[in-house]
């Protein structure tokens, strides 16, 4: 058994949580969550138990727009990915080229590196006026 | 010059303005302009796409320019009316402005002002950093704003200064960014940052944070070189002897913020030392009637969804107040900062409404409570688990229970 000191990233209150683990089985995740203390609300165990066997991030970054009023739209994933593949798909977005207008919510690419998210837009980008 | 007569003006179009402005919309204000220097509405939410916004407000984590878009559409869909381009030179002690805009000069005469202009960062020379005076020295959000705006990476091999929210997500933002970040070096034995960012933008990374350590030279003649770092006494004096030099071609500051007051220094309205804002009473209204301040102007917030709620209210007081209907009664009752407390605000209240009381404190603490008392009289509190001078701390006050009291000290207890 080993205690693991983790900071909940769920919301802005960041409760330190504190986790008994034990080695996990083979095949499997590294570790076994036993049990958890310091949350402040039911979302911190649930997070500490991902978090401790397939640690996810939700990513922002921006890609370059072509014929817009700004050079980047600012993208998300529109769901988490694994920890351990922010770097693949970071490599995507810096590959990826889009044409402007851009609205809010878009599609800019699907399963980027892979993965099961999207990437969509988070800002709007018009087209430049310039020609 | 031309000059113009109307009913609310809001200078600033950041999360404050904006909020302000469709507050004051709903109260039913018909005239409503919004001042906004720069092209596009929206202020810093712009430059800020990590998410996190909104919890509180939405009930989502949202992006910046996603948060700022939901009251942008607000805005438009509720009549209020935005010049963009234009800023204020200045505002006299009857609310009157002159403005620089694209047509020109304008004298403006506002029934109501709100001012909501944001808060600047302290700089190299803000801090007195020592050392020669290379490229590659920027605060936080400029690089931020090179970064995420325009397409320009500031360096390679990146030392941040200050464990600020913006400096911790600029070490993640420039890490994936293919940068390498040194190590984030803060002078106080406890990191400024909300917690959650230490552990998602420096843990995740591998990102070494250095408490009680600060940059104390700087190398380079054209570009930065380097920078030598030290540990601190707890005077916050370097330890002879503990000295290192630091690789690096980039240093980003984050190392505070300072309420941008210019223009309320310059119509001579009372400012607070403590938050380097205005100094207001429960309707968010100035030294001067009708003016009204909100928003990071006001105090630096950590949470913009505090921002939002904040000016809402200064901006429905602004309608109000040009109705002239509801009275705005003089504050009578002084509200003062005491133990373990860095700010109140509002610092001055008329006792005739209820209220948030938004305080921060000045260390790091648990299991303790807040109390707002009238000599030995406890008018208002909160218990607190976790107190941080990170987070700001919010307690509701009733105005009936200040009847007779006229002065409220604020502690931890």
């Amino acid at each position: 058994m080993k205690k693991k000191e983790l900071i909940c990233v769920i919301c802005p209150n960041g409760c330190p949580l504190a986790v008994l683990v034990e080695e996990g089985t083979e095949g499997g995740p590294a570790f076994r969550v036993l049990a958890v203390e310091g949350e402040g609300c039911e979302k911190g165990p649930e997070w500490a138990e991902q978090e401790i066997t397939h640690p996810v991030r939700t990513i922002a970054s921006s890609i370059l727009v072509e014929g817009g009023d700004f050079p980047l739209v600012s993208v998300r994933t529109d769901a988490p990915i694994p920890l351990g593949r922010i770097f693949e798909v970071m490599k995507e977005i810096r590959s990826v080229r889009v044409t402007a207008p851009v609205k809010i919510g878009d599609i800019l690419v699907k399963n980027p590196a892979g993965t099961s998210c999207n990437l969509v837009a988070t800002r709007m980008i018009r087209e430049s006026n310039a020609s | 010059m031309q000059t113009m007569k109307r009913d609310v003006v809001i200078i600033g179009g950041g999360p404050a303005g904006l909020s302000a402005a469709v507050a004051a919309k709903e109260s039913g204000c018909e005239d409503v302009l919004l001042i906004e220097r720069d092209r596009i509405l929206g202020g810093i939410l712009n430059q800020c796409i990590h998410d996190g916004f909104g919890l509180h407000r939405f009930g989502e984590a949202l992006t910046g320019p996603e948060y700022a878009q939901r009251y942008i559409d607000e805005f438009h869909r509720r009549g209020a009316e935005a010049m963009m381009g234009a800023i204020v030179l200045s505002m006299d002690q009857n609310r009157g402005l002159v403005v620089s805009s694209r047509r020109g000069f304008i004298k403006i005469d506002p029934g109501a002002v709100v001012l909501a202009m944001g808060c600047r960062e302290r700089t190299a020379g803000a801090i007195s950093l020592p050392g020669t005076r290379p490229a590659g020295i920027y605060t936080a959000g400029a690089a931020q704003n090179l970064i995420n705006l325009q397409n320009i990476m500031v360096g390679e091999r990146v030392v941040v200064l200050g464990s600020g929210d913006i400096g911790l997500i600029m070490a993640r933002r420039i890490t994936l960014e293919g940068g390498k970040v040194e190590g984030v070096f803060e002078i106080l034995p406890y990191a400024s940052g909300l917690p959650r960012n230490i552990q998602q933008c420096l843990h995740d990374y591998d990102i070494p944070l250095h408490l009680s350590t600060s940059v104390v030279n700087l190398h380079g003649k054209e570009r930065l070189t380097g920078v030598t770092v030290a540990r601190m006494d707890p005077n916050l004096r370097p330890i002879q002897g503990t000295e290192r030099f630091v690789p690096c071609d980039t240093l980003l500051l984050s190392v505070g913020l300072i309420p941008e007051n210019e223009l309320s220094r310059g119509a001579k309205v009372h400012m607070e030392e403590r938050t380097g804002g205005a100094l207001v009473d429960d309707a968010f209204m100035t030294s001067i009637p009708g003016v009204f301040s909100c928003g990071n102007a006001l105090h630096v917030h950590d949470l913009v969804d505090w921002v939002s709620g904040e000016a809402a209210q200064a901006g429905g007081f602004a309608a109000e107040f040009l109705q002239g209907g509801k009275k705005f009664p003089e504050p009578s009752v002084r509200i003062l900062p005491s133990d373990g407390v860095r700010y109140v605000l509002p610092q001055q209240v008329s006792g005739s409404r209820d209220f948030i009381l938004s305080l921060r404190v000045r260390e790091p603490s648990r299991d303790r409570a807040v109390r707002v008392r009238d000599g030995g009289r406890k008018v208002a509190g909160k218990k607190m688990g976790r107190l941080h001078p990170a987070e700001m701390v919010r307690i509701k006050v009733k105005g009936e229970k200040l009847q007779g009291a006229r002065t409220l000290e604020v502690s931890v207890e």
